[in-house]
């Protein structure tokens, strides 16, 4: 079996009286898309941002790559290599594109505490972030600012933000939210080949996507996963199919 | 390359501003040099404001208290200068500018690292009342504190010297002031396009994506705020050598006030923001002071319509938004 890069143990989180995760357990291992479905409300967004560092878990842990992270911040487990797509983009909007990019790639070469050399000139920030935006097929638009790309614009460049920064693992919270479908189709045919970099817990309601891509499925509904499986083990799954799928599979 | 609108509206303020003193020695009226190397030192401490004000994006409401320990580094030391009393630990006063300026930096950086590391801890409208809290903090200990001056502030009697020049002519000292406010200037083109520049501007925009790049905005902004602060405190020796005169206004929060003031009107974040700002500002004083007591109202009908109709300030009226590589 494959080597385990994340995994989450046991996973409690409580607001008040209301249980948002329970008990959750799940993995992530080299090479593999594992998504995460479940209907709204299940508890997808409360998951992800404790696996992100923005909530801290009532109890249980997660490790990432052998070493427990649940007491680090944000920008601690990004630097360990766990890096994120956000479900609504998250970008610098004044920057370019190609300047949103450049960040990352500083980020990822250490210290930002270098006050006299210009950015702009400086190919070891401005090549890479290029070549990450080729790779996405935004690099006509390295010069537009990012306020003024569109959504699936938008879409692809967090996924360059998140190449540039050569993570370990991949968290997509909806990559393909509100794309047309030729973007989306072109973006699970990207997220194909991205699985042999790193793999990716995906996060989506894009079942065709989902089907495509997946090579586990875990199903999460009221804070709890109540299954995880095959595509068509998850297809079959009556319980599943009764919870979320509805006639859809 | 062809000098871009910007860059060009910059160089035709800078140059109006060094050409003033020149110009009003030949009319013969000395009086604008004093008022040129006003706007000069404004600008400055604004230049520091704007570092992270306008890039940071955080409203620090109180860099009077920088503007001020500057001043009284200025006031204190040439006052021990003068009596041959030695300061704390034996140190000696001094009567050079560069000495000044240096223990202004020192203590501006220790004041601000400690400012700053407590209030950066909050945001929105808390980092503001905290830097406000902590310069009228700095202002009620200045005002209580007699052995220099307490109320009444602290003179100094003989401006202070700058090696190999005569600073007590207005002209020479107004240059002292010009050059010290290119150099502030130069220091914040290049922070702003330096990697830590465009870390804070980032964390000015979007501050959950900067940390999902990994990079924490805590630390980035302290620095930020810090350096600030030393523009700031550089500014305010300048100032208190200019007035020979140290005050404990120059800590109250009307100068904190007017430091933001200077910024808008000029253009948030701009590089010569702070230059436009501090001479519309000036210059509104003079001509509207001259007119009326009332000067402010107009200033503040002013300022009404830059923040509704002309949110970049006068750059942004001249030189139009403003771009990132």
């Amino acid at each position: 079996m494959a080597e385990t890069v994340l995994e989450i143990e046991n996973l409690v989180k409580n607001f008040g009286a209301l249980r948002a995760t329970d008990g959750v357990s799940l993995d992530l291992r080299q090479g593999e898309i594992h998504a995460l479905i479940g209907p709204n409300g299940a508890g997808k967004s409360t998951l992800i941002h404790q696996i992100c560092g923005t909530l801290k878990p009532d109890q249980g842990n997660i490790r990432f790559s052998g070493q427990d992270i649940t007491a680090l911040g944000v920008a601690e487990r990004v630097r360990l290599g766990l890096g994120r797509t956000f479900q609504v983009s998250s970008i610098a909007p004044e920057f370019s594109a190609l300047r949103n990019v450049m960040l990352a790639v500083q980020a990822k070469q250490g210290t930002s505490f270098r006050f006299f050399t210009p950015v702009m000139r400086d190919r070891s920030l401005t090549e890479p972030a290029l070549a990450m935006l080729e790779r996405v097929g935004l690099a006509a638009r390295a010069d537009i600012p990012a306020a003024e790309l569109s959504h699936g614009e938008r879409r692809q460049l967090e996924i360059a933000i998140a190449l540039a920064l050569e993570s370990k693992a991949f968290l997509l919270d909806e990559p393909m939210a509100g794309m047309w479908p030729e973007g989306s189709k072109a973006l699970t045919g990207f997220l194909d080949g991205l699985r042999h970099e790193a793999p990716i817990l995906l996060v989506e309601h894009d079942m065709d996507a989902v089907f495509a891509l997946a090579d586990r499925i875990s199903v999460l509904v009221y804070g709890k996963i109540i299954t995880t499986g095959t595509v068509d083990e998850i297809r079959r799954d009556p319980a599943v199919r009764s919870a979320y799928l509805g006639d859809h599979a | 390359m062809t000098l871009s609108r910007e860059a060009l509206i910059n160089l035709i303020l800078i140059t109006l501003l060094a050409a003033v003193p020149f110009v009003a020695l030949g009319v013969g009226q000395p009086f604008y040099i004093t008022l040129a190397t006003r706007i000069a030192i404004l600008a400055l401490a604004a230049v520091g404001l704007n570092l992270v004000l306008g890039l940071g994006g955080l409203v620090s409401f109180g860099h009077a208290a920088f503007f001020g320990i500057g001043g009284y580094v200025a006031g204190i030391l040439a006052a021990h200068a003068s009596s041959g009393e030695p300061l704390l630990f034996g140190l000696a006063g001094s009567d050079q500018m560069p000495v000044i300026w240096l223990v202004t930096l020192i203590l501006c950086g220790i004041v601000g690292l400690a400012i700053g590391a407590v209030s950066l801890r909050a945001s929105g409208v808390y980092f503001i009342m905290s830097t406000l809290a902590f310069a009228q903090m700095i202002y009620y200990f200045a005002v209580s504190w007699p052995a220099y001056g307490g109320e009444d502030g602290l003179s100094i009697l003989v401006r202070n010297q700058f090696p190999g020049v005569n600073s007590m002519k207005p002209i020479s000292y107004f240059l002292i002031c010009l050059g010290m406010l290119i150099t502030g200037l130069a220091l914040f083109s290049l922070i702003r396009a330096s990697r830590f520049g465009a870390a804070l501007q980032a964390a000015r925009q979007n501050a959950v994506r900067v940390a999902a790049v990994g990079i924490s905005p805590y630390p980035i902004r302290l620095a930020a705020f810090t350096l600030s602060g030393m523009i700031t405190g550089v500014a305010g020796a300048l100032y208190a050598d200019l007035n020979r005169f140290a005050s404990p206004s120059m800590i109250s929060w009307h100068m904190s006030g007017e430091l933001i003031v200077l910024i808008v009107l000029g253009g948030t974040g701009r590089l010569f923001g702070p230059v436009a700002g501090a001479m519309l500002y000036v210059v509104f004083e003079f001509a509207l002071g001259g007119l009326t007591e009332r000067w402010q109202f107009f200033l503040g009908l002013i300022l009404l319509a830059v923040v509704l109709f002309a949110r970049g300030g006068l750059l942004g009226l001249l030189a139009g938004k403003a771009r990132h590589g």
